[in-house]
């Protein structure tokens, strides 16, 4: 049976009046690498905040490992290891240095606490900087300087929250790979408002929306769920005026929009789901004597599904 | 189900053991990470050698009179003064810095109690208040080398200042973990430490009550006895109290952060 490390239940947050976290649910088994998706603002950092026991729920409760976040904070502590937004450095001391005092205060000691300074200094590849002052450092290794601290007593959670913000795009390629191999040994909750890291890097995703979980599911299922409707894209030669109406007047067409784009003009062409028109469209077209230069189903991208769910308004509502 | 248990501390010899050593080494970790930052920065040597300055001003023209007498009083007296500057000075950083990288987020979410991080930083701030006072040892040798000095009062004096400098780091402290701006803190450091200097002089103005509790939490007013030789276990016990007071304000504010 999978063990639950990360369990959160009803949880609401209140800042004063303002409502940030509403009353959401979910949990997280052993082994999982779950991705925590929503707008800037939406409440992934005051759900995490309150994972590491940094904030008080204001009803509802969370529980690392079986320890409740605030009443056996300090053993539920002891399990998590932590990213926070702002990579929280001491910019005065060494990579090195820096290390050692967090795993001091997380109880490693003696050659066992150098063992995994080695490791974690390994693992982020920071070789060569490990007796640089932080404050030297670029960004990117900045970021595997926070990295490396959150690894370094082997917690059994790994909590990052949005671990590639603001670094460049190289760096940002690598930062995923190191995530998805720390993904393989533990259990991994990452926050992030980019779309692109989540299908790469995790196996479930959790999208929260002004503090609400609107959606929980593999990125695939999402996409499957939420493709409430098809699109196509097509390239026609034709007089255009013509081509629309006679892709509206199409069979099963819901919308058919014109846009000239600056290699052609290209029409995107709307169907209730499960009906394939791109036979139906390259038939009328031959049937018309228009030019086809291109004909292809748009797969419903993660971004789409984001946009979906979080402009969704009452009729759609949330997916749950 | 995995419910989430409430941990009961073992109320157990080896329990309290456990959580006493615990305890110490998470202090003893915050205490070593500050002093080494604090003596790796060139703000170390800035301040000890102003303080320096100060005190070796002070000591000199004490001594250079028509009847110089060999004792400490000559310097121990006004830097009572100079401490109104030099406990902001030091304590400022300690907690407001935290709070502006962000690193007390990653302290609070680390295995550590919020008392050890207060009582670490402020042990170490006592470490280096101790060492630039055992730099003035330098003016008791003279003393010996030159004159015929009381022991009594130099000992007495130097507790007495380390009391009067111990309350005002944690003065310091307090302020230091109000804010995330270190100039902030240091402003609210050093008025309220110049506000409990002065109270002694406005005691003087005032009569019955009002001059009793003004006179009562006068940090200067205090500290006379210890400089004179006299040691009045009423006077350690307000400075004692004093540290006790604003150390536990400190670890509220600290703590308040999980609640509010």
């Amino acid at each position: 049976m999978p063990e639950t490390m990360i369990e959160v239940k009803d949880l609401t947050k209140y800042y004063g009046e303002n409502l940030a976290v509403d009353n959401i649910s979910f949990h997280v088994e052993k082994g999982e690498v779950v991705g925590f998706l929503g707008p800037n603002g939406s409440g992934k950092t005051t759900t995490m905040r309150i994972l590491t026991g940094y904030l008080p729920p204001s009803t509802g409760a969370a529980s690392i490992a079986g320890h409740d976040t605030m009443t056996g904070s300090l053993e539920a502590r002891r399990h998590i290891g932590y990213l926070p937004e702002t990579v929280p450095l001491y910019t005065d001391m060494t990579v090195e240095d820096y290390l050692s005092f967090l795993g001091t205060i997380r109880g490693l000691r003696g050659d066992y606490l150098n063992k995994r300074i080695d490791i974690a200094i390994e693992r982020v590849k920071l070789g060569d900087y490990r007796k640089s002052l932080i404050h030297k450092l670029s960004k990117g290794y900045r970021q595997r300087t926070g990295l490396a601290q959150a690894i370094l007593h082997e917690p059994e959670v790994l909590i990052l929250d949005e671990p590639t913000v603001g670094i460049d795009p190289i760096q940002v390629v690598e930062t995923r790979e190191l995530i998805k191999e720390l993904g393989r040994e533990q259990t991994l909750l990452l926050s992030t408002h980019i779309l692109p890291e989540v299908s790469a890097v995790c196996e479930r995703v959790l999208i929260i929306n002004e503090g609400i979980l609107v959606a929980e599911d593999t990125p695939d299922n999402l996409a499957v769920r939420l493709r409430g409707t098809e699109q196509v894209q097509a390239e026609i030669r034709g007089p255009s005026a013509d081509v629309i109406r006679e892709l509206r007047a199409l069979e099963g067409v819901t919308s058919a929009r014109y846009i000239d784009t600056a290699t052609g003009p290209r029409y995107t062409i709307e169907s209730p789901s499960g009906n394939d028109l791109r036979e139906k469209i390259a038939e009328m077209v031959v049937m018309h004597g228009w030019g086809l230069l291109q004909l292809s189903i748009v797969p419903m991208s993660l971004e789409e599904i984001f946009l979906e769910l979080t402009t969704a308004d009452d009729e759609e509502g949330a997916a749950r | 189900m995995n419910r989430p248990t409430i941990s009961v501390p073992s109320v157990t010899t080896g329990g309290i053991m456990a959580y006493l050593l615990s305890t110490w080494r998470n202090t003893y970790a915050i205490f070593w990470k500050e002093t080494k930052t604090y003596f790796t920065s060139p703000m170390a040597y800035i301040i000890g050698g102003v303080f320096l300055a100060i005190t070796g001003y002070l000591f000199v023209s004490s001594i250079s009179v028509a009847f110089p007498e060999a004792s400490i009083r000559g310097w121990l007296d006004p830097s009572t003064t100079v401490f109104v500057l030099w406990a902001p000075a030091i304590t400022m950083r300690l907690l407001a810095e935290e709070q502006k990288l962000g690193t007390l987020e990653l302290l609070m979410t680390s295995p550590i109690r919020d008392y050890e991080i207060v009582l670490g930083k402020f042990a170490a701030v006592m470490a280096i208040l101790v060492a630039t006072l055992a730099l003035t040892l330098f003016y008791t040798l003279l003393l010996v080398m030159y004159g015929d000095p009381d022991f009594g009062p130099i000992l007495t004096g130097y507790l007495g200042i380390i009391l009067f400098g111990g309350a005002s780091l944690s003065i310091g402290l307090l302020a230091s973990s109000l804010t995330s701006n270190q100039v902030v803190a240091a402003i609210v450091s050093f008025g309220t430490l110049l506000l409990m200097l002065l109270t002694n002089q406005a005691a003087d103005i005032t009569s019955g009550l009002a001059a009793q509790v003004l006179e009562g939490v006068s940090l200067s007013g205090h500290f006379d006895d210890f400089s004179r030789g006299i040691l009045d276990t009423n006077n350690v016990v307000y400075y004692l109290s004093v540290m006790a007071f604003f150390l536990f304000l400190t670890i509220r504010n600290i703590e308040s952060r999980r609640w509010r």
